[in-house]
């Protein structure tokens, strides 16, 4: 050996590893359905190369809080867990713009632009979603109204594809592309980084009030009332009583909010919130926890509270707490027992919108099993695969028994003959022949996947089950 | 013994690991600069800039080769700052089959584990003392406590490197050098990917770098989990004739 370097020792590194893959049972946030099937974790862009030319069909992973089969492998196929991609990348603060890899966290995000004065201009309900995941979900927040969805506030997406290249997509290079990148499901390759517009905030606080509403007709009054006030606020959305019937049925809240300004703030440092308090479900519930008389009376507790802050008038509630009240209680999932859960999120159309979701809400009460109950307003927006269209989007949580099924199966038919569609981040179930007949956009976003080799090369169990 | 300021620079040599890049992210948090060093430095460029994003300190990223045991004056020369922190977490399993079969294969884990991370933690230890004081972290490991069928070439090496840092702290205390010894059992890492673990006796490499970053603020000689001190209490007091019966 020389004495100055034992360098010859080391072989020369051998480029492209293609790691490890290991064999795991993965769901969704539902839990249901769970599938067994390969997952690997690469560490770099190589890794994920190597493993995409040895050419299984692969799907992309965030942190599975799509509720459905989104992000399982399909059959004989690969998931690509990308929890390593993690690291934010450059922030201009001219333009506001954040560049990150795809596996960070929502939250952590936050957490490092906020005391800088910036905030995601879109967020969904969970800060525990990846960059990744909300783009390919092209997740709507409660300002898609004035917003947009999340795909609207990219600047660019670094796509690899099927043979382990990396393309930069943006609406200005191959805006077919990108755009349909933007809710495509991870079904047009891997997103590796992308650039992300960010709204300057003056605070991490929310300025909140509480309309309550005592029937369907006045909550969806009060969502028109509240658009056009002269200080509109930007985020609107109603919690909704899905178990309330009669003259009550669709009672809701809606919570409205809009970014406190630092004045509102007396001198406080405007970005400082009090730590959050987290309590974690440490087991499955057993499935009976959840039932039509808990949920009622759950549901009658919250609306009466409800009733008081309303009363109360404006208040100041942390960015924490006002959009990701779920994420305070850690594994909340498992409350519905091993059973599981399922969600139809619909957006139905204006105009026939209020007679469909009187019906959906009249046999979720009926069937006694509609738990959680969101409702939103769209503003207009035109993507080849994206959710959100202009209209009134109800999303339901169901208990997944044989029951439970049945209930979401009507309201997926009311949904449909109302000429809706639904979200695939929530989907676990819909039909070939459901999808279809919603999803007259499915054809060319086949077509795409075809045109550039993506087909056959990126698959999930969700879009083998839609032929996709 | 004081501790190094929280704007003192620290140094990670074997920046890549897993390891290493969650106690980066300890130091950052705690608002410490962060000098990363790995044979390929353009690797870290993104590592660098999310420190820097997440938790507003600088950076940079070196590069360094464990092996090249000419380069490490130099190298230390050439840092931009004097760290008061310096962390060695290179480390190379192998492959025992290779080991035992090829000599040379043996000599690459006893030079990439012992030898070369060793003689940089030397030079380390003067200058921190020239300095007026500051820590050492090695990553040394269990495998070190008793040699073991599986991987007793990597084994011998952490061995000798957990007597290198004993001595080391012995030598250096006097002048305000502190010497952590870690010793870790399971760790999910790129080194340990694709072996079947037990799951309980497996830690994160985030979770051993909040234990680690404590125990160097608390001036400790040795962190181990504490599992593995009662995993290994009752392996280094089997008596040989049962010890070399046994298949793990
Ligand atoms: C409590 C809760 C509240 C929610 N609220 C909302 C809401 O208000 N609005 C809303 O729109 N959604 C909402 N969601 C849904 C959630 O935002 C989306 O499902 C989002 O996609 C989850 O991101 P993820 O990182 O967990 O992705 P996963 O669930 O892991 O994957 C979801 C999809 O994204 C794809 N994907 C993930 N990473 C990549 C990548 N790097 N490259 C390519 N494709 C990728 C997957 O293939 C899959 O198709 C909510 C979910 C929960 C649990
Ligand atoms: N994982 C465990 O279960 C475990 C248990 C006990 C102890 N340890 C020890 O913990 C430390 C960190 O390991 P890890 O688990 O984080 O594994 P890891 O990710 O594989 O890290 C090992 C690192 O050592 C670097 N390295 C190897 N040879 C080198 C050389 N000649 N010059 C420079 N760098 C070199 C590698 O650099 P490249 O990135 O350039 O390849 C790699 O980043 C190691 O010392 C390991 O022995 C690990």
């Amino acid at each position: 050996m020389d004495m100055d370097s034992a360098r010859d020792l080391a072989p020369p590194p051998a480029a492209g590893r293609c790691p490890p893959l290991a064999s795991a049972e993965l769901a969704g946030w539902g839990r249901v359905p769970r599938r067994r099937g390969a997952l690997a974790a690469p560490r770099d862009a190589a890794e994920l190369a190597a493993l995409l030319r040895a050419g299984r069909p692969a799907i992309a992973r965030g942190a599975g809080r799509a509720y459905g089969d989104a992000a399982l492998a399909a059959e004989g196929g690969l998931a690509l867990s990308m929890h390593r991609f993690d690291r934010l990348l450059g922030f201009d603060p001219a333009s506001g713009t954040l560049t990150a890899e795809a596996g960070v966290v929502l939250g952590d995000l936050i957490r490092a632009m906020l005391p800088r004065g910036w905030f995601p201009a879109v967020t969904p309900g969970t800060q525990y979603a990846t960059l990744g995941g909300l783009i390919a979900a092209d997740v709507h927040g409660k300002n898609h109204h004035v917003a947009g969805s999340f795909g609207a506030h990219l600047g660019w997406i670094d796509l690899m594809g099927a043979d382990g290249e990396i393309r930069r997509v943006s609406p200005e290079t191959d805006p077919a592309l990108f755009a349909a990148t933007c809710g495509g499901m991870g079904l047009t390759g891997v997103i590796l980084r992308a650039a992300l517009r960010l709204q300057p905030v003056e605070s991490g606080w929310i300025r909140e009030e509480t309309v309550a509403a005592g029937s369907l007709d006045a909550g969806m009054a009060a969502f028109d009332a509240a658009e056009a006030r002269a200080d509109a606020p930007p985020y609107s959305v109603a919690w909704i009583d899905t178990l309330a019937r009669g003259p009550e049925r669709g009672r809701m809240l809606l919570h409205l909010g809009a970014h406190a300004t630092a004045a509102e703030l007396e001198g406080r440092d405007p970005y400082a919130t009090p730590p959050r308090r987290s309590l974690t479900v440490p087991m499955d519930a057993p499935s009976w926890l959840l039932n039509g008389l808990t949920m009622g009376a759950f549901n009658a507790l919250y609306w009466a509270a409800g009733q008081r802050r309303a009363a109360a008038g404006p208040r100041l509630t942390d960015w924490e707490r006002y959009f990701y009240p779920l994420d305070a209680l850690h594994g909340w999932n498992r409350l519905y027992g091993r059973r599981g859960f399922l969600q139809v999120q619909s957006v139905l159309p204006a105009a026939p919108a209020r007679d469909a979701l009187a019906e959906m809400l009249d046999a979720s009460a009926a069937a006694g099993l509609g738990f959680l109950g969101v409702l939103k307003r769209f503003g207009p927006q035109a993507s080849p695969f994206s959710f959100p269209r202009a209209g009134w989007t109800l999303a339901l949580d169901i208990p997944a028994g044989w029951r439970g099924h049945e209930l979401a199966d009507r309201l997926e038919a009311i949904a449909a003959a109302a000429g809706g569609r639904f979200y695939l981040a929530k989907d676990a179930r819909l039909t070939r022949s459901r999808f279809e007949a919603t999803e007259p956009r499915a054809a060319a976003f086949r077509a795409l996947r075809q045109e550039r080799g993506l087909a056959g090369r990126f698959a999930s169990a969700q879009s083998e089950r839609l032929g996709l | 013994m004081p501790l190094p300021p929280a704007d003192s620079p620290v140094l990670i040599l074997g920046a890549r690991s897993d390891i290493a890049r969650a106690l980066a992210h300890e130091y950052a948090a705690a608002g410490h600069p962060l000098m990363l060093a790995a044979r390929d430095p353009a690797t870290l460029a993104a590592d660098c800039a999310d420190l820097a994003l997440r938790h507003g300190v600088t950076a940079t990223a070196h590069a360094y080769d464990a092996l090249d045991l000419g380069a490490i004056a130099a190298f230390f020369e050439a840092l931009p700052a004097t760290p008061r922190v310096v962390i060695q977490a290179v480390g190379y399993l192998g492959e025992q089959a290779r080991a035992e079969a090829d000599p040379q294969e043996a000599a690459h884990v006893v030079a990439a584990n012992l030898i070369g991370p060793a003689a940089a933690l030397e030079e380390a230890a003067r200058r921190l003392a020239a300095a007026g004081g500051g820590t050492i972290i090695g990553l040394s490991s269990v495998a070190g406590e008793r040699g073991r069928a599986k991987n007793h070439w990597y084994g011998a090496a952490k061995a000798g490197l957990t007597a290198v840092l004993s001595g080391l702290r012995q030598r250096w205390w006097r002048e305000g050098v502190q010497v952590l010894t870690v010793k870790p059992g399971f760790v999910a890492t790129r080194m340990t990917e694709g072996m079947d673990l037990p799951a309980p006796l497996t830690d994160s490499a985030a979770g051993l770098a909040r234990h680690v970053k404590r125990a160097a603020d608390r001036g400790r000689a040795v962190y181990m989990p504490w599992k593995w001190r009662l995993v290994m209490g009752v392996i280094c007091a089997l008596p040989e004739t049962v010890f070399k019966r046994l298949s793990f």
